[in-house]
């Protein structure tokens, strides 16, 4: 049980992730070289994601957390959410808002699905089409979605993206019909960020932590009490009290798992 | 005693009543029916529209990430709230024993199930995926507001198609007596007629029938447009999670009904000279029932914009802001001096029978107005960030709502093509006296003109 990594802040590795990616990207211009690097990325990530068993879905608990000191608003995130669930460039389920703090200076506030434990999106839905998997994550089964946008009505954080035109065309390897990660979208019905939770099951960070250069987006497991950002592995539990972090309407008592570490006099309201 | 031979009907009235009442069914010129092809004209288009959204899917709105519903909800509310209006009427006025209610409660009734009709098929029309609406059925999650509002609508078809058809029976069977009336008609009238021969029993059976219909009818009523309303304010979003969201919507419903009546009956009695049968003292009255209903309204309108604007939350005072002043300011204040405060003067300073129908026109079109204002702005209030929503309905969505419209006036004319407009037996036998509620106002017509 007991995770060596996840005890205490685990040292960096020798040659970081990023640049090992870029030699091997470098490196692995043919096919043949695209299926070894994928062996190999395949194992880089798990050392990224330092979880005893990420097969175990009904023991995790998955949380995400924000550092809003580091975000630089470049929107990368986006893209690479985008692309991983093939979107349009209207459709974003990580948002990045550019806001003012009470002094006026600029700050950055980046917005996915909040995964909120009483979450009101489900509570409202008619048919039970969204729901939350074992693992803590909300989920929109889209052969189920009748398209009524009440969740929408019900979310106070904006994170629901209506599927109003028909997806881009996506070729057959990269499909995927599971409620967890549904590629392409399913027109007329409600999607939304479900944590990347297809890729940490298998050991792999979320398309958005992966992205950000910054390091400002951190993923973690309540169960396991360990969080990384893709370069520095911490305690959860420590990390949070250190950090004095917030979440977004905690008036609401949505009790979201999805966490702010503020830095530039951000307003705590947001 | 009913096996004896067939004793005569109570009515063939020598004085026209039933000939008045069946006056739409046997004669109507040709100006109705050219009026329903005139009028069948955009509801064909609506469906057409409609069509073309179900291949196209919801793009072709005007709908958007922000502004993610619109007028199909308003059309939902509006024609729902319309119906409530026309059951209300008729079931209070059924149980206050109002005396003047008699040539008014058919078509009130009438009206109501059509304009149901035509609301409930927003919901449907509304959505994503109309091919999946069996899921409610199949896999319905109890939680749900949408599911308590289906429940709602399907138990309220139902009161109102009894409130409908039950005090049809002793007319049906009058209109059956009817020589020129066709043998098809009397076969249906007939069996509608269910056996009827005004016999003390039948009678007694009937009342209380009818009076279970109208006491229950009045609460299942409030809930339908209260859980009407929870689909909004049962949501934190500013605006709508408000607790005078329920009445609001109860009252806004009547208002608009009692309006719908008065266009309904206005037109019938125009349109087939039922001056003599429809006096305007009853239209006058209803006119009232619109004028307390409409500072009821503009009570509770003005409750909310108090207690919200004077405390000013930076999220309600956005939604305010807009409403008020910004956008949608021209629109709001359209309302207060169309919906609110003209129809009050037509109806106190003028009450004829035509300003009393100019004003409920006005109600009718600026309480559809008030819907939008009350379900579009707060969804243009950006939520954390950014920028606020816009939407402006696509031509889909007014073809669909146009053809809708058109669909109350037409399935009206086509339900009174059948069916007697006027309740033969209430004007017939007036209710006796029962204590001294309403027995006054009878001759009460003076200052009433057409």
């Amino acid at each position: 049980m007991p995770s060596p990594v996840g005890q205490a802040p685990a040292e960096h590795p020798a040659v970081s992730r990023r640049r090992f990616i870029s030699l091997v990207g470098a490196v692995g211009a043919s096919i043949a070289a695209g299926t070894l690097s994928s062996g190999l990325l395949e194992r880089v990530r798990a050392d990224a994601l330092p979880i005893a068993d990420p097969a175990a879905t009904e023991t995790r608990q998955w949380v995400m957390l924000f550092d809003l000191r580091r975000c630089d608003g470049c929107r990368e995130c986006i893209k690479a959410c985008q692309k991983m669930h093939q979107l349009t460039t209207q459709q974003e389920w990580i948002k990045v808002y550019e806001l003012r703090g009470v002094s006026g200076q600029p700050y950055f506030l980046p917005v996915t699905c909040q995964m909120c434990q009483a979450a009101p999106c489900t509570q409202v839905c008619p048919v039970g089409a969204t729901y939350h998997t074992p693992d803590g994550v909300v989920v929109v089964d889209q052969d189920v979605c009748i398209g009524c946008r009440m969740c929408m009505a019900a979310c106070p954080y904006g994170a629901r993206v209506f599927n109003w035109d028909a997806p881009p065309a996506v070729p057959a390897m990269l499909r995927s019909s599971t409620p967890e990660f549904r590629v392409p979208q399913k027109q007329g019905t409600v999607g939304k960020c479900a944590n990347c939770v297809h890729r940490l099951r298998n050991a792999q960070l979320p398309a958005c932590v992966e992205a950000c250069a910054m390091e400002a987006i951190w993923v973690g497991d309540l169960t396991e009490d360990v969080a990384t950002n893709g370069h520095d592995t911490v305690v959860l539990s420590e990390f949070l009290r250190e950090n004095d972090v917030y979440r977004l309407k905690e008036e609401l008592g949505t009790e979201p798992r999805v966490f702010y570490i503020t830095g530039h006099g951000q307003d705590l309201e947001y | 005693m009913l096996t004896v031979e067939r004793p005569t009907v109570p009515s063939p009235r020598d004085d026209g009543l039933v000939d008045a009442a069946v006056a739409p069914i046997i004669r109507h010129g040709r100006g109705s029916t050219m009026l329903m092809a005139a009028l069948a004209v955009p509801v064909l288009a609506a469906v057409g529209a409609w069509v073309y959204q179900v291949s196209h899917g919801l793009s072709v709105t005007g709908l958007n990430s922000q502004v993610f519903w619109g007028v199909y909800e308003v059309d939902l509310v509006t024609f729902i709230g319309f119906s409530y209006g026309g059951a209300l009427v008729s079931a209070i006025l059924r149980l206050t024993g109002a005396h003047w209610r008699g040539p008014i409660t058919r078509l009130a009734e009438g009206t109501a199930v059509v304009t149901l009709c035509v609301g409930a098929v927003f919901p449907i029309i509304h959505l994503g995926h109309p091919e999946r609406l069996w899921e409610m059925f199949v896999r319905p999650n109890p939680t749900s507001p949408l599911l308590w509002d289906m429940v709602a609508i399907i138990t309220y078809l139902l009161a109102t198609l009894a409130l409908f058809v039950l005090p049809l029976v002793p007319d049906v069977a009058a209109a059956a007596e009817q020589p020129d009336i066709g043998e098809r008609r009397r076969r249906l009238y007939l069996r509608m007629a269910a056996g009827w021969l005004g016999t003390p029993e039948q009678r007694r059976v009937l009342d209380r029938a009818l009076t279970v219909v109208a006491v229950g009818i009045v609460p299942l009523a409030v809930m339908v447009h209260t859980v009407l309303s929870y689909a909004f304010s049962l949501t934190s979003r500013p605006g709508w999670h408000s607790t005078i969201f329920g009445p609001y919507f109860v009252v806004a419903a009547v208002y608009s009904g009692v309006a719908i009546v008065i266009l309904a009956t206005a037109a019938y009695r125009r349109a087939y000279h039922l001056e003599a049968w429809i006096p305007a003292l009853a239209i006058r009255y209803l006119g009232y029932l619109m004028v307390a209903l409409a500072a009821t309204y503009a009570y509770f309108l003005f409750t909310e914009v108090t207690t919200e604007g004077y405390v000013s939350e930076r999220t309600t005072e956005g939604v305010l802001y807009v409403l008020l002043l910004k956008r949608y300011a021209p629109l709001f204040w359209t309302f207060v001096a169309l919906g609110l405060v003209t129809p009050v003067l037509l109806v106190t300073i003028r009450r004829t029978v035509g300003a009393i129908t100019a004003a409920a026109g006005l109600v009718v079109g600026a309480l559809w107005l008030k819907r939008f204002l009350m379900f579009v702005p707060p969804l243009t209030q950006p939520l954390i960030g950014g920028s606020f929503g816009r939407y402006s309905p696509s031509w889909v969505e007014w073809t669909i709502s146009v053809g809708a419209a058109a669909a109350v006036p037409l399935l009206l004319i086509l339900l009174f093509r059948v069916l007697p407009v006027l309740s033969i037996d209430e004007m017939a036998h007036p209710e006796p006296p029962a204590g001294d509620v309403s027995a006054r106002g009878l001759d009460d017509t003076e200052g009433v003109s057409r």
